[in-house]
């Protein structure tokens, strides 16, 4: 054994075997999942807030959360709505992966979520009672609401969970980074790892934060703020949400009984020094793929469809495009972003996209861009548009970059949970 | 190579702490015994329950950052920088090299850039009156200070990295759990060369107020100096402090093929997490001792080769008694024979920043064959009745050390570090 756990021989299997989704698609696999195929948009007009104000007033957002049902009562005010959009997504996975945390070894179970920016929310809240009343106006959570680490931290106490826990933050690279260190985790001594990420900055201070990117679209038409890879591509819209999935040692699944929706084949990260946050150059997106493949004992014409990073801003999606047509040649792959859905989640983007990728595995279908017309000049990808199309792939790549040049790349494969490929 | 063959040294050391400023004022400060707590001086603490802080005496142009980049960095992105580029000429790797892929940077923080973040929202909120804030007084770096990412950013821009970057934020742990994912990249493959540490600057309102509001800081404002006093009956919370430790991480073979010194070996590693409670603490101290009986099974070591322990000592008695009892749980008749300190008794508790600082510390005390004291330990706590090394630093003969860590969240974390070859089984 080496000196973090790795032990000798070659890397065991991580399977998914459970989803939880919290997203403005909906709440729970199966709602999402209706909505990628239906191309049902759940961007609109910022609500939490007024944003008349704001030079960005549109974003997707969580419909019909209800933190008080979804949520264990006590928890709902010692924690951040990011908070309480893991604790649900995570409860609804362990359901969905059968799997009770009580009968498993308590130091073979782990915690490792995404986070790009904690507790936004709470943290407006709490500085402003302190600007306003003074500091005995802070109120005690406020210690464990707004770090980065309170989703994990809670999780991790809601269900026993007491093997070697963790935070990544990579912005929205950060959900892939996540499930590679998931797959670390089997690696060394656990058997299932909750993982995934969610974001929740959707509040005043949280959303002009975000503006000073200049990365947000500031078009009102919900239907037209996000078109990535399309010639009237205009940045992004923020959004709200993410996944949770159970990762869990092929092995110990199958002793379980439990089927999985796929595996996960390959990840890798990588990182463009010189990204000033307009335009990662794309050998090091190409650098990622290709290492992510060979992580997998892969080549290119293994992988069936590719889900984009699609930033939506201009010169991002053709350093993507390029990257894409450089490793799999000018059209060689379908490629697909339901994330204009959604809009950019943070670090619950690429975990909402992993999961769509392993629902699409199990349904057999790639489903398509919701929204998109005149593909950009220079793009020369194969964008699935219009609806998605029954191939039966058996291999999905994801890709995300985080902002300030974070770059990742995690390849699934297809497992043994069939999915109905049109909802009933 | 399999991973047990890669190895994962340290060959460079750079630190921003209070009390000084780079690597050698820190290592004179921690053997001299001396605090560097005081009255906090960067902002006005009247109206707070806690006013002492560990601060870092630390102007920024003169530590050699340009105007942009002290615009562009909030303080904690500013030490981590420094503290990174000292470490890289102290090891005296070329960066950025040949193979950019093949370098890494893991930084860890707990709060990232909470103070950037704080002062831009006095503004835009005009003081806290307005919950709808005004963007048109963004500044453009805005985000950079909502994302903690930007800290391992600005740190693999120094180093023209390629490979993954990461920045780990597991609350006090942070510091100690960025290298050990550091020591995971090398092992597995990915990387040769890791720009390891951590940063926090958390010396702000809203920070001293939220550990008010839960009475974790200490309310000992008379006696700045001694505020911070671990394992000591008398203590009454943590003392805040800041810093940085970047270290760089080397895979063993290729630091010995340019010549590099190496300061340590990282031995073994290993977290846990107590799933019982966001900031408090179960007495038997059962899931560090865990992380400690794992990190140790993983060094291939036994308790009797441990002959220093760099404690968590935060000097809260819930803290103190926890460890404690988790260090006679794991090592037994070792835990009463073995030198123990905590240096938070002289620069306070940086939260995930300190975990890469008391590394760097056991690298140097591996180096000098010098334990540094627990400052301030004059009045022993009955339940707390091992050898802590108050007041004075003492030499002693050390192969390998252990270091721990617990943080809000439940975060329990252990690492071995030992002299070069100082593994099990060969001659140290």
């Amino acid at each position: 054994m080496s000196a973090s756990g790795i032990r000798p021989g070659r890397r065991g299997r991580s399977v998914v075997t459970g989803i939880g989704v919290v997203a403005p698609t909906g709440i729970g696999a199966a709602r999402h999942w209706e909505s990628v195929l239906a191309g049902k948009s759940g961007i609109g007009r910022i609500t939490r807030f007024d944003p008349t104000g704001y030079p960005v007033r549109v974003a997707g957002e969580v419909p019909g959360f209800r933190a008080g049902e979804q949520v264990p009562g006590r928890l709902v005010p010692q924690t951040d709505r990011f908070t309480h959009f893991a604790l649900a997504a995570a409860e609804d996975a362990l359901a969905d992966a059968a799997a009770d945390p009580a009968t498993l070894p308590e130091y073979e179970m782990a915690v490792v979520t995404a986070s790009s920016s904690g507790g936004t929310e709470f943290g407006q809240h709490e500085m402003e009672n302190l600007y306003q009343q003074g500091s005995s106006w802070v109120g005690a959570y406020q210690s464990i609401a707004w770090f980065y680490a309170a989703t994990t931290g809670q999780v991790s106490i809601r269900h026993g969970m007491r093997g070697p826990c963790g935070v990544i933050c990579g912005e929205q690279a950060g959900g892939l980074d996540a499930l590679g260190q998931s797959r670390r985790l089997l690696d060394t001594g656990s058997r299932l790892v909750l993982s995934g990420g969610t974001d929740a900055s959707l509040c005043p201070y949280g959303l002009v934060a975000q503006l000073s990117t200049g990365h947000l679209s500031t078009e009102d038409d919900p239907a037209r703020a996000y078109l990535p890879f399309d010639a009237a591509a205009s940045g992004f819209v923020p959004g709200e949400g993410g996944a949770i999935l159970v990762v869990e040692n092929a092995e110990a699944a199958r002793a379980r009984g439990v089927p999985s929706y796929g595996e996960l084949l390959g990840y890798a990260a990588g990182f463009d020094p010189t990204a000033d946050g307009t335009a990662a150059r794309h050998s090091v997106l190409v650098s990622v793929i290709h290492r992510a493949l060979t992580d997998a004992g892969l080549t290119p014409d293994a992988v069936d469809m590719v889900f984009a990073d699609a930033s939506g801003v201009p010169a991002e999606d053709l350093a993507e495009a390029r990257a894409i047509t450089e490793v799999f040649g000018p059209g060689g792959v379908p490629v697909t972003a339901p994330k204009t859905l959604t809009g950019r989640l943070y670090a619950g983007g690429a975990a909402l996209d992993v999961a769509t990728a392993l629902l699409a595995l199990s349904a057999g279908v790639v489903p398509h861009t919701a929204g998109l017309g005149r593909p950009a000049p220079g793009c020369e990808i194969d964008l699935v548009l219009d609806r998605p199309r029954q191939t039966d792939p058996r291999t999905a790549l994801v890709l995300a970059r985080g902002h300030g040049g974070f770059t990742s790349a995690l390849l699934v494969g297809a497992g043994d949970r069939p999915l109905r490929a049109q909802p009933a | 190579m399999t991973p047990a063959d890669r190895r994962a040294v340290i060959t460079g050391v750079g630190a921003v702490a209070p009390g000084g400023h780079g690597r050698e004022a820190y290592w004179d400060l921690l053997t001299a015994g001396r605090t560097a707590t005081r009255r906090i001086s960067l902002f006005d603490p009247a109206g707070f329950r806690s006013r002492v802080a560990a601060e870092c005496d630390f102007d920024p142009l003169a530590a050699g950052l340009t105007p942009q980049e002290v615009r562009r960095m909030d303080r904690a992105g500013q030490f981590a920088v420094v503290a990174a580029r000292e470490a890289v000429a102290d090891s005296g790797i070329e960066l950025p090299g040949a193979d950019p892929e093949r370098v890494a940077v893991s930084i860890g923080s707990a709060v990232g850039c909470t103070t950037g973040l704080e002062e831009e929202y006095a503004v835009l909120s005009d003081g806290g009156r307005h919950w709808l804030v005004d963007h048109s007084y963004g500044v453009p770096h805005l985000y950079g200070h909502m994302v903690p990412s930007t800290l391992a950013v600005e740190v693999a821009r120094q180093a023209g990295a390629e490979g993954p970057v990461a920045l780990i934020s597991t609350g006090c742990t942070s510091g100690l759990d960025a290298i050990g994912h550091a020591v995971q990249l090398i092992e597995e493959g990915t990387a040769d060369v890791v720009l390891a540490g951590a940063t926090d600057a958390p010396l702000s309102p809203i920070t001293s107020a939220c550990f008010d509001a839960i009475k974790a800081t200490t309310a000992n404002n008379d006696d700045p100096e001694h505020a911070s006093r671990p394992f000591d009956g008398r203590r009454d919370g943590f003392v805040l402090g800041e810093g940085s430790a970047v270290m760089v991480i080397e895979e063993l073979e290729s630091a010995r093929r340019r010549g590099a010194t190496v300061y340590a070996e990282i031995l073994g590693f290993a977290g846990r997490s107590n799933a019982f409670h966001m900031t408090g603490l179960k007495p038997d101290g059962r899931e560090m001792a865990e992380a400690i009986r794992v990190a140790l099974d993983r060094a291939r070591l036994d308790p009797g080769d441990i002959d220093y322990i760099n404690a968590h000592g935060s000097g809260t008695k819930q803290n103190d008694r926890h460890e404690t009892a988790a260090f006679k749980r794991s090592l037994g008749q070792r835990a009463r024979e073995v030198p123990i300190s905590s240096i938070k008794s002289m620069i306070g508790h940086s939260l995930g920043a300190i975990g890469s600082l008391e590394i760097a510390a056991c690298a140097l005390a591996l180096r000098h064959q010098v334990v540094p004291p627990t400052a301030n330990l004059s009045t022993p706590d009955p339940e707390c009745d091992l050898d802590y090394v108050p007041v004075t630093a003492r030499e002693h003969r050390m192969d390998r050390v252990l270091s721990v860590g617990s943080g809000f969240g439940g975060f329990q974390t252990a690492m071995v570090l030992g002299r070069p070859s100082a593994r099990h089984g060969e001659a140290a």
